[in-house]
């Protein structure tokens, strides 16, 4: 009797004459370097890399992948914080980041269509010419995919008016996790039937790949102010903020930083914050020149008003890339004053966030740890930075629970493990904090009618996957065939 | 035992049905009005037991969407789950009740200067009906619809199982949003029994800039003013059967902002133009019997509008809709099933060859029960099997949704 070939084994020969030279990888020392995502401490070598350039390349490997058995992984960019794209040890990793033409642009329809590997960026860089850009701007725009932002759900400091991926995707072609390919939505508004698109953008890469996505593109504001506000403390530059939106301003984006994201922007980029700061808020505003004029009035003497010290209006372009520079590096600044760090993301409702921060500074403190703060303000996203030292015995322990416990802060009042990271690897275990076993068993059931055999990145959102067809008090659904006959009846 | 005695059993209000309790011109044998999510579930349980069909009614202003279906066994219905649970002014949410009447709703949003960004275009639609038809109306363009603003709901499946998804932030990527699926979906997967929004401020001023154009001057025109920077809130089209179109642009600002916009608006129109603080039509379908007239809505890419709405005017159409977003309502002069169904097939060639589809909005039981209502779905395969995984026994309104679902 021959020995059953381990399925991936399959899998690489059927791949290996079905697509193009130089498309499969197994080359150990080749995987190794697909081991993570952006969040880095996690880490498994995928057994096969596939280096997928068109929707055929996703469609043989799914299939084949679905014949043997074998589970999969999308990876974009390999950006992601929650370890979403962490491949599967026994599994193929698909690699979107050489799909990646922009098919088709129409600044009459607002659309464009794009591969799932085409950059964030490069879609805003295509269109501006012609008065369009990708409203969705994760800090990560300049090498993230839209593959990525589909499955993740992405957002930005700009989402706050303007929504997040979800707003923005109208169609897509999906590769099913059975090697089927579907699209879902149109170029139009509405599509008939249930929003399947709707319901898989930000579905993490558990209800298969996106071959091609057709996004909405946004016209160009006419005017766009930018400043920068300088307050003694978080508490004022919170007020700040709740003065602002309760005066019915909608501003396209209000970032806060705390004194210590303040410290590290500065060590890393000499962003010249002012001094003193115990807090500092980013503001913008776009939209009709008189409008804005308007609002940008109204929101300095709301700042004013709620203690702040000083406010910088950025004069031009250049101005206002300088202001948001130490806004954007502060995440990777926090390198500069601390070794260690771990990137936390939940939100709360917005009007928490005094009691929240003090919360947060206490419990960090109990820790021994300390916590750098920059977060999207508008929306109540928190974005708390866990700084510790690897070296010292126990820091790291003493981080995690940190971290995890800001996660519980956030439920508490009522808000959510994440905003905009997704739960992937990592956040798969807090789930049952946020929701119920019947809401996880109900969401089970979405996946289940994209994946019965749970082979669409495993492991993934979900802590523990029942099996299609177990959900406890559920009755077996009726045969697809069945069901199709029975629409004929009525 | 009966339906009913068991309902009242377990503490829930229910009756035979009256003439007013039709569904789709079929008399119902029960009507139960529950009070509380709870109580939802212990109807669908008891319903489920006994393998009864169930449709869902908020109001019933809009029961005749979608597809007619075999006469249901209970009429499950929400008016009196009407609490609004939650306000936060501070953080632009509202948690309500699918009974709420939308109008209720927005009265207490308007107090602390609020407002869901969801029209009304069927006047009396409770907030599960709005969600569950996902009717919009002219602010679409700003605020989009109900799928942009819903972020957290509780639902009951057929079983009774109670679930959530989303929360009470506007900003969440927590598990799967089960709310997108649900908006629309016409009462096929799951009952709404509370739906949480995220609000939008009321602008401190609106104004309409409004034109009638000739129409073969009316593509320039949208494409004008989809191009503009104006930043508008609604951008609508009006086509009477024997008119001209009229094209509407609603402009929501400050006080100090809004002048200046209005002008340049004027400007973009480049005709001669009307400024109102507010126009009645934009706000209306182009029907005025939403239970019994006919209705369809056409959908296209943005850069179409012009060419579908004047097919459909010559088609002898009354166009309407949301010329800003590729949305369209019309009503047909059409008197014959005959000539529905062959105005219906010419609208569905034109409007595929644009991107979008025709759907029949609303009809005479008769007539949607003759006719495809929906025409050509992407997708359909997955949607039947999210329905045979959300409701296995087809129970609830059987037949209403795309492809028999
Ligand atoms: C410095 C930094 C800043 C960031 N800032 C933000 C921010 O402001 N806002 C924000 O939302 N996120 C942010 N992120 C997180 C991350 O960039 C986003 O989640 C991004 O969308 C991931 O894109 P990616 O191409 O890197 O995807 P990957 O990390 O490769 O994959 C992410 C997930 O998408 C799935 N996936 C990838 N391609 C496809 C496809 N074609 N079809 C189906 N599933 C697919 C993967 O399986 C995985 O689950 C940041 C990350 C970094 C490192």
């Amino acid at each position: 009797m021959t020995q059953p070939a381990a399925p991936i084994a399959a899998v690489l020969e059927q791949l290996r004459s079905a697509l193009a030279p130089g498309r499969v990888i197994d080359d150990p020392t080749q995987l190794a370097t697909y081991d993570c995502d952006g969040l880095l401490h996690y880490r498994v070598t995928p057994a096969l890399v596939v280096l997928a350039h068109d929707a055929d390349d996703v469609r043989l490997a799914v299939r084949a992948c679905a014949q043997h058995g074998v589970p999969f992984v999308a990876r974009g960019s390999g950006t992601g914080l929650s370890g979403g794209a962490l491949p599967h040890a026994d599994g193929v990793l698909l690699v979107m980041s050489g799909f990646r033409a922009i098919t088709a642009v129409s600044a009459r329809d607002q659309r464009a269509v794009v591969d799932p590997g085409v950059i964030n960026l490069d879609v805003s860089a295509r269109t501006r010419p012609e008065g369009y850009y990708f409203a969705p701007d994760p800090s990560s725009q300049q090498v993230c995919t839209i593959g990525g932002n589909v499955a993740e759900n992405s957002g930005g400091a700009h989402c706050l008016k303007y929504g997040f991926t979800a707003a923005h995707v109208l169609a897509a072609d999906i590769v099913l996790p059975d090697g089927e390919r579907i699209t879902l939505g149109t170029t139009a508004p509405d599509a008939p039937g249930y929003d399947v698109l709707g319901a898989f953008v930000g579905s993490e890469g558990t209800l298969g790949i996106a071959t091609s996505v057709t996004v909405r593109l946004t016209r160009t504001p006419a005017a766009v102010e930018t400043f920068l506000v300088g307050f003694a403390d978080t508490d004022s530059a919170g007020a700040a903020v709740s003065a602002i939106i309760g005066a019915g301003i909608v501003p396209a984006a209000i970032e806060m930083m705390d004194a210590l994201a303040i410290e590290a922007a500065e060590a890393a980029v000499a962003c010249n914050y002012p001094a003193g700061a115990g807090a500092v808020l980013v503001v913008e505003l776009d939209g009709p020149s008189d409008e804005v004029a308007a609002e940008v009035a109204a929101a300095e003497q709301h700042c004013r008003d709620a203690g702040a010290f000083e406010i910088r209006v950025a004069a031009n372009d250049e101005e206002r890339q300088a202001i948001w520079r130490g806004r954007k590096s502060a995440f990777a600044a926090v390198g500069r004053i601390s070794p260690d760090y771990i990137v936390q993301d939940g939100v709360i409702p917005r009007t928490a966030l005094p009691e929240v921060l003090r919360s947060m500074a206490e419990l960090a403190r109990e820790r021994g740890v300390r916590v750098a703060n920059v977060f999207h303000a508008g929306d109540g996203n928190l974005h708390p930075l866990v700084l510790f030292d690897e070296r010292v015995p126990g820091q790291a322990a003493a981080a995690e629970d940190a971290s995890g416990a800001i996660l519980d802060l956030c439920l508490e009042h009522g808000g959510s493990i994440t905003g905009e990271h997704g739960v992937g690897a990592d956040k798969a275990k807090h789930m049952p904090k946020m929701f119920t076993a019947e809401d996880l068993g109900t969401m089970q059931l979405v996946r289940c009618a994209f994946d019965p055999t749970g082979i669409s990145n495993p492991g993934k959102v979900f802590p523990t996957p029942r099996l299609c067809g177990e959900v406890p008090g559920k009755r077996s659904a009726a045969h697809p065939v069945q069901a199709a006959g029975l629409g004929e009846v009525f | 035992m009966e339906l009913i005695p068991a309902l009242h059993d377990l503490g829930i209000d229910a009756r035979p049905g009256e003439p007013d309790d039709l569904v789709d011109d079929h008399e119902v044998p029960c009507v139960a009005f529950p009070v509380s999510t709870d109580q939802v579930s212990a109807v669908l349980r008891e319903a489920n037991s006994r393998r009864a069909t169930v449709v869902v009614r908020g109001h019933g202003t809009k029961l005749a969407f979608g597809g007619a279906g075999p006469a249901p066994d209970l009429l499950l219905d929400l008016s009196r789950c009407d609490r609004l649970l939650e306000h936060a002014p501070g953080d632009l949410i509202a948690r309500v009740e699918a009974g709420m009447p939308l109008a209720s709703l927005q009265e207490v949003l308007h107090a602390s200067g609020q407002r869901l960004g969801i029209d009304e275009p069927v006047p009396g639609s409770t907030v599960g009906g709005v969600v569950a038809t996902n009717l919009s109306g002219p602010r679409r363009l700003h605020t989009g619809t109900a799928r942009d603003l819903l972020i957290g709901v509780t639902v009951v499946l057929a079983d009774g199982t109670v679930a959530h998804s989303g929360g009470k932030v506007v900003k969440n990527v927590a598990g799967y949003d089960l709310g997108k699926l649900l908006v629309g979906s016409l009462g096929t997967l799951a009952v709404i029994t509370e739906a949480t929004f995220r609000l939008h401020p009321v602008p401190a001023r609106a104004q309409w800039v409004s034109a009638s154009a000739q129409p073969d001057a009316l593509e320039p025109l949208l494409a004008r003013l989809c191009h503009s920077q104006l930043a508008p809130s609604a951008l609508e089209i009006d086509w009477p059967r024997d008119g001209v179109p009229t094209v509407a642009m609603l402009l929501e600002g400050s006080a100090d902002g809004i002048p200046a916009r209005i002008a340049a608006a004027q400007a973009e129109f480049a005709m001669p133009t009307t400024v109102d603080d507010d126009l009645d039509w934009p706000w209306q379908l182009p029907t005025r019997d939403v239970a019994r007239g006919i209705c369809l809505k056409l959908t296209c890419r943005l850069g179409a509008v012009a060419g579908i709405a004047s097919a459909a005017h010559d088609l002898g159409l009354h166009v309407r809709g949301a010329a800003g977003t590729g949305v369209l309502y019309a009503v047909p002069g059409w008197t014959t099933p005959e000539s529905l169904e062959s105005g219906l097939r010419t609208l569905r060639d034109l409007t595929r060859q644009q991107g979008g589809s025709a759907v029949l909005l609303t009809a005479p039981a008769l007539v949607r029960r003759r006719l495809d209502v929906w025409g050509p779905v992407n997708g359909l395969a997955v949607m039947r099997r999210l329905k045979a995984e959300f409701d296995p026994g087809q129970l609830l309104s059987p037949g209403r949704f795309v492809g028999g679902i």
